[in-house]
C-alpha cells in the first residue's frame, strides 16, 4: 500500500489533484464552521454585486445572494450527490457483473443482452427518459445518472468476475462445499473490490459533471436548493451582464472533475505495472547512439562491426547486451553468429541498421562500417536511404514482423519504392518476381493475400523476398527459420545459399542452432553473455571447438543416426547482462573453471582467424 | 461485404426492439394518471376518462406496447399535445438540425484528436506532447456547457467575432456561410470533451503499435519516419481508435443536449428538455427511441468501417 502510494504521488500531476481535491473537500467540510451568510436569504437590493464587494467575497447572484455561500453549499450538494450516485452504480452495476461472471452460462447471456441493450443507448437519452418518467428533481436526477452508469460496471466486473470464477481457489471453495453465496462474498468479492474502487475512481467526475449537467438543465436541483449545476443554469440568462456569477460555479465544476481525473489517472497508472517499468516507450526512428571512446579506422571489409557496444538503460539498471564485438563479411560470405536467447546476437544485428529499440536501447561504443563508412555516427537520412536497399533484414516470425493490414503484394512494391520510384504497374510487376525468385507457389495470385491468409513457411518466403527486393549487398537474417518445422527450414535455406552464389550476396545469419550453421556458414562466432567467445572457420569451429562452452553448444545438437546419444544440456541459465561477475562470465556454469577464471578480464585470443575467449581452452587455437 | 452489412442489420433488430422495451416500461413507471398530467385543471373525471381511451391507455400494458410499437412502426409517433403537430414531423425537424451540429463536432473531433494523439506519441514526453497532453486534460475536465459559455462571452460578446446563439440569422440569413458562423462555436465547444478522449486513446493506441514488430520490419525497409508513422503505425491503431469512435459520436450527440440550450440551437436535444418539462411523454418517448435507433445505425456502420479496414475480421 506505501508502495503504492509513492508510487502515486511520485506522479506529480495526480498530486497536484489530490491537493485540490483535499482543498475544496476541507473548504465543504469546515462549511459550519465559517462565518457564511444563508445561502438562500434574498436581498434583491443587493443583486449582481461584483466579487471582492463589501461583504461578499465572490459577490452576489440575480436575487442578491452571497455566491461564496451559495458556492459552498452548491460544492457540497453536487459532490454529495455525485459520490452517491457513483457508489449507487458501482453496487448495483458490480452485484449484476460479479452474478453473470461467476454464474455464467444462461443467466450470464441473458444479463449481458440486457447490458448490452442499455448500452445502445446515447447514455443521456435514459437519463432524460428516466427524468421524465420520475420528474424533475435532484433526488430524480441521481437515480437517472446512477442507473445509466450501472452497465458500465456490470460489463467491467462481469469481465473480471468470469476470469476468476476460472481459478484455482475457486473451485477449490467449491470443493470444500462453500455454497454460493459465501463463495461469492469471502473469496471474489476481495478479489474484485480493487477492480470496482478503480472503476470509481475513475467515473465519479464523470458522474458529478452529469448530474450538474441535469441540473443546467433545469432536470436536477429546484430553487431554492442549488447544487453546482443549477447555479450555472440560472447565472446563464445573466451571462453578459454579470459573468461572474457564470464563471464562479463553472470554475469549481471543472477543478472538481479536473482533479478527480488527475487523481484517478494516477491511480490507474500506479496499478499499471507497464507504465513501471517504463515499458509504453516508443522506439525511436532510430537507435541512440552516445559513444565514448575513439571510433576505430575503417577495414576493407563490406560491412565490419568494430567493438561495438549497445546497451540497455532501464531505470538505473545497465544492461550491456553487447560488449566490445568485432564481426566482418565480405561479398558473397556467410558469417554465422550463435548463441543461446539472450546471448545479443540480435541486438548485435539489430545495432547494424540503428534498429534497437531506443529507448531503452543505447549504443555507446564502437563502428558499423558499410564499405568503410560509418554508419553509427550518420544521420537519419543516410541511415534510411542504406536500410533495405544495402542492408536488408530477415526476421524470425513473419506473422509478427509482416504489416497485419496490408497485402502482401503492396509490401513487396512499398519496399521497392520507398528506394527507387517505380511505377505501381512496375512495382507489382517486380514484386511478382520477387515471390516467384523464392519459389512462392501461385505467386500471382499470393500478391493479394493478407499475411494471416498464408503458411508460416509462406510467410517467410515473403520475408526473404522483402530483403531482396533492392538486391542489397548484405543480408542480415536473424533466426529466419526458427518458427518453422524441418521440411520448410531446409528449403528456406538452400534458397538463400543459392541466392548467396547468384548473387554475392554477404549474409549474417543469427541463430542458436550449430546444424543451420554448419549448412550455410563460411565462419561463425559464438556469443555468450554479450561478448565473443569463439570464431573461426565453420569447419574447424565444429570439429575442434577450443571453448568449453562452444563445445558443450555443439554437443546439444542430436546427430541424424547418431543413434541413443544422449542430448546434452547445459546446466545453468546464461547470466543476466547487467551485474557480470569478473572474468569468464561461463565460469559459473563449466566444469572446469579454476579461480583464475574468476579474475580480471580474459581476451579474445588467437591467431586470425580462429580466435577464443578461455584461459584453458578444449583444443589449442595458435 | 453486401452480406455483412446486411447480418449486421438484421443482428440490430433484437436491440431496436430491446430499446423500444426500455423506453415503453421506463415511461410505465409515470406515477399517477398520465391523462390528468396533461389534462391538468381540465381534469374531470370523464375527460380524463376519455382521454385514456383515446390514447388506449385504458388496455393492459402488454397490448399497449404492441399497438404503440405497430403505429411506430407505420410511422405514427402520435401526437405532441404541446406542440398540437405530429411528434415525428417535429422529431424529424429537430433531428435534422441536431445531426448538423454533432455530425460536424464529430468529425472535428475525430480528425483533431487522432491528429493530436500521433503527434504527442511521436513526440513521446517531448514539448508537443507535454503541450497536448495539458490541453487535453483540460478538454476532458471543463464542462461543455461551461465552455460553451465562455465561448460566448469571448467570442460573441467581446470580441464580435460570431453570433451569440441560433442556428440562422434571423434577417437575411439562411446560406452556408451563415449557418458555418453559427455552427463555429458551439460544434467547437462540443467537440472539446471527445477530441481528448480521442487524442488520449490514440496517443495510447500509438504507442502500443510502435512497439510491434512489424513497425521494426518497416524502418528496416527503409520506409521514412513520416510515412512509418502516418501509414503503417496509424492503419494499426486505428483498429483500436474506430471502436472509440463510435463510442464517442454517443457522448457527442448527448452532449448536444446541453450545447443546444447554450446556443439555442433549435436541435432534438432542447426538443426533449422542453417536452419533459412540459410533460409532453409521446413527443419524449418517441424522441428517444428515434435518435437511439438512429445511434445503433450509425453504430453499425462503424462496424462496416472496422471490417474494411481489418481483413482479419471475418465478414
Amino acid at each position: 500500500m506505501s508502495a503504492f502510494l509513492r508510487l502515486l504521488f511520485r506522479n506529480r500531476l495526480a498530486a497536484l489533484g489530490a491537493v485540490v481535491l483535499g482543498a475544496i473537500l476541507l473548504l465543504v467540510l469546515a462549511i459550519p464552521l465559517l462565518p457564511l451568510p444563508d445561502p438562500d436569504v434574498i436581498a434583491t437590493a443587493d443583486r449582481f454585486q461584483p466579487p471582492f464587494s463589501e461583504g461578499h467575497l465572490l459577490g452576489t447572484d440575480h436575487l442578491g445572494r452571497d455566491l461564496l455561500s451559495r458556492l459552498l453549499y452548491g460544492t457540497r450538494l453536487s459532490l454529495a450527490v455525485g459520490v452517491v450516485a457513483a457508489l449507487i452504480a458501482a453496487s448495483i452495476g458490480s452485484a449484476i457483473g460479479i452474478i453473470a461472471g461467476y454464474f455464467g452460462g444462461r443467466i450470464d447471456n441473458i444479463i449481458m443482452r440486457g447490458v448490452d441493450m442499455l448500452m445502445a443507448f446515447p447514455y443521456i437519452l435514459l437519463a432524460l427518459a428516466i427524468v421524465a418518467a420520475l420528474g424533475p428533481g435532484l433526488l430524480n436526477a441521481l437515480i437517472a445518472v446512477a442507473a445509466v452508469n450501472i452497465p458500465f460496471f456490470a460489463r467491467n466486473i462481469r469481465g473480471i468476475t468470469a476470469g476468476l470464477a476460472q481459478r484455482e481457489f475457486i473451485d477449490a471453495a467449491r470443493l470444500a462445499g462453500l455454497g454460493h453465496t459465501r463463495i461469492i462474498l469471502q473469496e471474489l468479492f476481495p478479489n474484485v473490490l480493487p477492480v470496482i474502487v478503480i472503476a470509481m475512481s475513475t467515473t465519479v467526475g464523470w458522474m458529478i459533471l452529469e448530474t450538474a449537467g441535469l441540473s443546467f438543465l433545469g432536470l436536477g436541483s429546484q430553487p431554492p436548493q442549488a447544487d453546482l449545476g443549477s447555479m450555472l443554469g440560472e447565472a446563464r440568462a445573466a451571462l453578459i451582464s454579470a459573468p461572474h456569477t457564470s464563471f464562479v460555479p463553472g470554475v469549481m465544476i471543472f477543478l472538481i472533475v479536473m482533479s478527480v481525473n488527475l487523481l484517478g489517472d494516477g491511480i490507474r497508472d500506479a496499478l499499471d505495472p507497464r507504465l513501471k517499468s517504463g515499458a509504453l516507450s516508443r522506439p525511436l526512428p532510430m537507435t541512440q547512439v552516445r559513444r565514448r571512446g575513439d571510433v576505430p579506422p575503417a577495414t576493407d571489409d563490406l560491412l565490419a562491426i568494430q567493438h561495438l557496444e549497445t546497451q540497455f538503460h532501464v531505470g538505473k539498471r545497465i544492461y550491456r547486451a553487447v560488449n566490445r564485438v568485432s564481426l566482418a563479411v565480405k561479398p558473397g560470405e556467410c558469417l554465422g553468429v550463435i548463441g543461446e536467447s539472450g546471448s545479443g546476437k540480435s541486438v548485435t544485428a539489430l545495432s547494424v541498421m540503428g534498429l534497437v529499440s531506443s529507448p531503452p536501447g543505447v549504443i555507446t561504443g564502437g563502428a558499423v562500417r558499410l564499405e568503410g563508412e560509418d554508419l553509427l555516427g550518420a544521420k537519419y537520412e543516410t541511415l534510411r536511404a542504406k536500410r533495405g536497399e544495402k542492408v536488408a533484414y530477415i526476421f524470425q516470425d513473419p506473422l509478427a514482423t509482416l504489416h497485419p493490414l496490408y497485402k502482401v503484394g503492396h509490401q513487396l512494391a512499398e519496399a521497392i519504392q520507398v528506394h527507387h520510384k517505380p511505377s505501381d504497374r512496375e512495382a507489382r510487376a517486380r514484386a511478382l518476381d520477387l515471390l516467384k525468385s523464392v519459389r512462392m507457389p501461385n505467386a500471382e495470385s499470393r500478391l493479394d493475400n493478407y499475411p494471416h491468409e498464408m503458411s508460416g513457411g509462406m510467410r517467410q518466403r515473403v520475408g526473404i523476398a522483402m530483403a531482396l527486393a533492392n538486391d542489397p549487398e548484405v543480408i542480415i537474417a536473424d533466426e529466419p527459420t526458427t518458427a518453422l518445422d524441418v521440411t520448410v527450414q531446409a528449403q528456406i535455406l538452400a534458397l538463400l545459399d543459392d541466392l548467396r552464389r547468384e548473387r554475392g550476396l554477404a549474409i549474417v545469419f543469427i541463430t542458436h542452432d550449430f546444424g543451420v550453421v554448419a549448412q550455410l556458414c563460411d565462419s561463425v562466432a559464438v556469443m555468450y553473455a554479450g561478448r565473443i567467445v569463439e570464431q573461426g572457420p565453420t569447419d574447424t569451429v565444429l570439429n575442434a571447438p577450443a571453448h568449453p562452452y562452444t563445445k558443450r553448444l555443439i554437443a546439444c545438437v542430436p546427430e541424424l543416426g547418431g543413434g541413443q546419444r544422449e542430448l546434452a544440456a547445459i546446466p545453468g541459465l546464461p547470466p543476466v547482462v547487467d551485474n557480470l561477475p569478473e572474468g569468464c562470465a561461463f565460469a559459473p556454469r563449466c566444469d572446469k573453471a579454476r579461480d583464475e577464471c574468476r579474475r580480471g578480464d580474459i581476451p579474445l585470443d588467437g591467431q586470425a582467424p580462429r580466435a577464443v575467449r578461455c584461459l584453458f581452452p578444449e583444443e589449442p587455437v595458435t | 461485404m453486401g452480406r455483412y452489412i446486411l447480418k449486421r442489420l438484421l443482428s440490430a433488430i433484437p436491440v431496436l426492439l430491446g430499446i423500444t422495451v426500455i423506453v415503453f416500461l421506463i415511461m410505465a413507471m409515470i406515477p399517477g394518471d398520465p391523462a390528468t398530467a396533461i389534462l391538468g385543471s381540465y381534469a374531470t373525471p370523464e375527460n380524463v376518462a376519455k382521454l385514456n381511451r383515446d390514447l388506449g391507455l385504458d388496455k393492459p400494458l402488454v397490448q399497449r406496447y404492441f399497438i404503440w410499437l405497430g403505429n411506430m412502426l407505420t410511422g405514427d409517433f402520435g401526437r405532441s399535445f404541446s406542440l398540437n403537430r405530429p411528434a415525428l414531423d417535429e422529431i424529424v425537424e429537430r433531428f435534422s438540425a441536431t445531426l448538423v451540429l454533432a455530425g460536424t463536432s464529430f468529425v472535428l473531433c475525430s480528425l483533431l484528436g487522432i491528429l493530436a494523439g500521433v503527434v504527442s506519441a511521436a513526440r513521446q514526453y517531448g514539448l508537443a506532447d507535454k503541450a497536448i497532453t495539458f490541453v487535453v486534460l483540460i478538454g476532458i475536465s471543463v464542462p461543455s456547457f461551461f465552455l460553451g459559455m465562455m465561448m460566448i462571452l469571448l467570442f460573441a460578446v467581446n470580441l464580435r467575432w460570431l453570433p451569440v446563439s441560433g442556428m440562422y440569422a434571423i434577417y437575411g440569413g439562411g446560406d452556408l456561410p451563415d449557418l458555418l458562423r453559427h455552427l463555429a462555436m458551439p460544434a467547437l465547444a462540443l467537440a472539446a470533451v471527445a477530441t481528448g478522449v480521442i487524442a488520449r486513446l490514440s496517443r495510447s493506441a500509438m504507442l502500443e503499435v510502435l512497439r510491434q514488430d512489424y513497425i521494426r520490419t518497416a524502418r528496416a525497409k527503409g520506409v521514412p519516419e513520416r510515412r512509418v508513422l502516418m501509414g503503417h503505425a496509424l492503419r494499426a491503431a486505428m483498429v483500436s481508435i474506430i471502436p472509440v469512435l463510435g463510442i464517442q459520436a454517443g457522448f457527442v450527440l448527448s452532449g448536444a443536449v446541453y450545447i443546444e440550450l447554450v446556443f439555442q440551437w433549435p436541435g432534438v436535444g432542447r426538443m426533449l428538455v422542453d417536452a419533459i418539462l412540459k410533460r409532453d411523454i409521446i413527443l419524449v418517448q418517441g424522441g428517444v427511441v428515434f435518435v437511439a435507433a438512429c445511434y445503433v445505425l450509425f453504430n453499425i456502420a462503424v462496424d462496416v468501417a472496422q471490417s474494411l479496414l481489418d481483413p482479419r475480421i471475418k465478414t
